[in-house]
């Protein structure tokens, strides 16, 4: 006699309670807090706000904790707790001119007005575990300056001055936002740099890689990477100008690459884009790269068929909360199709078998 | 939970979905494209389904949710319960009793009224997508009408194993002109495509959404010597007897013993109410006791 297997409610209510524990770990350790998590695992905070479009370190670095670390879960959190948020409209540009730069370096320049600014890198640290950091998180004060008064130019405005550089059109004045309008193909450049922004930085690391190593080469330099603080200015059409509605930290990279030119028009550079959330650049860098291959119909180059070129692979496969929503998905029960394939191959075994059967008879 | 709003979604929201459904419903089997929302359940999990639930549920309405056919698979559990927690409208596992069902991997057995809806998770909603990947093409064909190479598709597997070799997500034109992906079904559950009942596709991922229109000419696609057949396994419900549903097979013991017991559980659940007994069932009073 058999009696079928039910109880999915309860398994589910007890593996919400398990996972809970879990979270929490062994309870003679003291609990993270939210603010600690903000402060000394920022990069990871600075991650998820980047790839889950949301500009708000507490919440991030709560969703952090609540996802055990999974930064991809946290991610994914933040991005069902935005999806319920009211868009009130778009913000003016940022001005990342104005930036107040933490760091700002140049691989095409030796020095430049705004100067060399290494900041807060790991770059030139020796990868030597630290010891004394289990022991004793303690440490000095860094030696402080000045931050200089005055805006810091973009290295491509000096090679702008001298028309070195690829002019870029001007957009829309308020593009798509591809968070509430589907993302049809081909897609254009604005709606590219939105969803790169939000790509999952593994993915865009990869495809920027490949770019490096042949497929679809563009030779990029680094003409600027610069991260820091820049004000977000919103007209209100009520008050009827602008003011500052807050003050969020970027990474924008623009890299220098091949030129082109033609019998008309003399040889000039042209541009890659990044611009993300927070101090991340790795992924601002990787960014630009791949905004660069992607580039190739614009700018007249061969579609070597490379995967960085092609805006659908790109496009449709570097969103991590997509990517790993349907990778896991097949975990989920697939009893129904399963049980006809079942049927289907034990079918096309026995007619196989008959066949073999009756040519060995003959 | 007051936090959000009637079935999680704004109204905004709800409104483009609802005339992205309109849309469907006008050009049957077309893939209207949507602006999918971001979901608090992964995407592949049913985020398709979730919010064209939310884009046509009203407090009235009854809400019953099937994966695989059964109302307790972990994540039907977890759809339903999202509902309750989010829009508040009753439940059900009865069928008949649902004004709206959503379901993954089935079609109920039991058929549906015109005053029923039908609500499908959808993963890949392209039909042509395993054999051209690029969405730019695809798009273009269905334009074009361009399904020859579907047919060839179709005719390459009869050459090479005798026979049409897809058992779930059969391919369907509907209306004479668009040629469909109606899920994951298995092929079984083709010929209840035609219905009384609105059927409502979801894929969020995607960010697609299609529909069948009540009473729509829904044919799966075959050649006159080959005609599409709607398979089962070859055998009775072992719990309540039918011989007329789709059934799931259940490895018993170590020896690799099956048994056969209905997919749609509450199917079975009413025959066995009314008395029917499989071969290894027991009688339904005392299964419940």
């Amino acid at each position: 006699m058999y009696v079928a297997v039910k109880g999915g409610e309860r398994a589910i209510d007890n593996a919400h309670a398990w996972l809970a524990e879990e979270r929490r770990g062994d309870v003679a350790v003291p609990e993270l807090s939210v603010a600690q998590i903000r402060e000394q695992l920022a990069l990871a905070v600075n991650r998820v706000m980047a790839e889950g479009s949301l500009y708000d370190p507490d919440l991030a670095a709560l969703a952090i904790k609540q996802a055990r670390g999974d930064l991809i879960e946290a991610i994914f959190l933040i991005r069902a707790y935005r999806t319920t948020l009211p868009r009130f409209g778009g913000s003016n540009p940022i001005e990342t001119e104005d930036m107040t730069c933490d760091r700002r370096v140049s691989a095409t320049f030796k020095d430049a007005p705004g100067g060399q600014i290494l900041g807060p890198t790991f770059d030139y640290t020796h990868r030597l575990i630290d010891f004394k950091l289990a022991a004793d998180g303690d440490v000095g004060t860094a030696p402080a300056s000045t931050p200089s008064p005055i805006a810091t130019p973009h290295i491509m405005s000096f090679l702008d001055r001298e028309d070195l550089i690829q002019k870029e059109p001007a957009g829309a004045d308020i593009p798509d936002d591809l968070t509430r309008t589907p993302l049809e193909l081909p897609a254009n450049r604005a709606l590219r740099l939105q969803s790169l922004a939000r790509g999952d930085e593994g993915f865009l690391l990869g495809l920027a890689y490949s770019t490096q190593r042949g497929y679809a080469r563009n030779h990029a330099f680094v003409a600027e990477l610069r991260i820091g603080a820049v004000a977000v200015e919103m007209d209100i059409p009520e008050l009827g100008f602008a003011i500052e509605v807050g003050e969020i930290t970027v990474t924008e990279c623009e890299t220098v690459n091949q030129f082109q030119g033609s019998k008309s028009q003399p040889p000039q550079f042209t541009r890659g884009y990044g611009l993300v959330f927070g101090m991340t650049e790795r992924k601002a860098i990787s960014m630009a790269l791949v905004d660069r291959a992607l580039r190739w119909k614009e700018l007249g180059e061969d579609n070597v068929g490379a995967p960085a070129q092609d805006e659908e692979f790109v496009l449709y496969h570097s969103d991590n909360i997509q990517a790993t929503g349907f990778l896991e998905h097949i975990k989920l029960p697939h009893y129904v199709d399963f049980q006809s394939e079942l049927e289907l191959i034990r079918k096309l075994r026995s007619e196989a078998q008959e066949n073999i059967n009756r040519e060995v008879s003959e | 939970m007051s936090d959000y709003n009637f079935a999680y979604l704004d109204e905004q929201t709800k409104r483009m979905i609802r005339r992205a459904i309109l849309k469907g419903l006008a050009i049957p089997g077309y893939q209207v494209p949507f602006a999918s929302r971001e979901m608090p359940m992964p995407y592949g999990w049913g985020t398709g389904g979730v919010q064209v639930s939310a884009a046509v549920l009203t407090p009235d309405d009854t809400f019953k949710v099937i994966d695989q056919g059964a109302d307790d698979t972990t994540n039907a559990v977890s759809i339903r319960r999202f509902f309750q927690k989010t829009a508040g409208v009753a439940i059900t596992e009865a069928t008949s009793k649902a004004s709206v069902i959503q379901t993954r991997h089935r079609i109920p057995e039991e058929n549906l009224r015109a005053d029923q809806i039908l609500v499908y998770q959808v993963p890949i909603p392209e039909p042509l997508r395993f054999l051209e990947p690029s969405e730019v093409e695809t798009r273009k064909m269905h334009a074009l009408e361009e399904y020859g190479l579907m047919h060839v598709k179709l005719y390459e597997d009869i050459s090479q194993h005798g026979d049409i070799a897809t058992a779930y997500a059969y391919p369907v034109k509907v209306e004479g002109r668009y040629v469909m992906d109606p899920s994951p079904i298995p092929k079984f559950d083709n010929p209840k495509l035609e219905m009384a009942g609105i059927q409502l596709f979801g894929a969020g991922r995607e960010q697609r959404i299609y529909a069948i229109p009540p009473y729509t000419q829904v044919v799966s696609l075959d050649f006159d010597d080959y005609p599409f057949q709607p398979t089962k396994a070859d055998h009775a419900c072992d719990l309540c007897a039918a011989e007329d549903s789709y059934l799931d097979e259940l490895i018993v013991d170590d020896e690799g013993g099956r048994m056969f017991m209905c997919s749609d559980t509450d199917y079975c659940a009413n025959r066995r109410k009314q008395g029917h007994v499989g071969a290894q069932g027991v009688p339904y009073a005392e299964d419940q006791a």
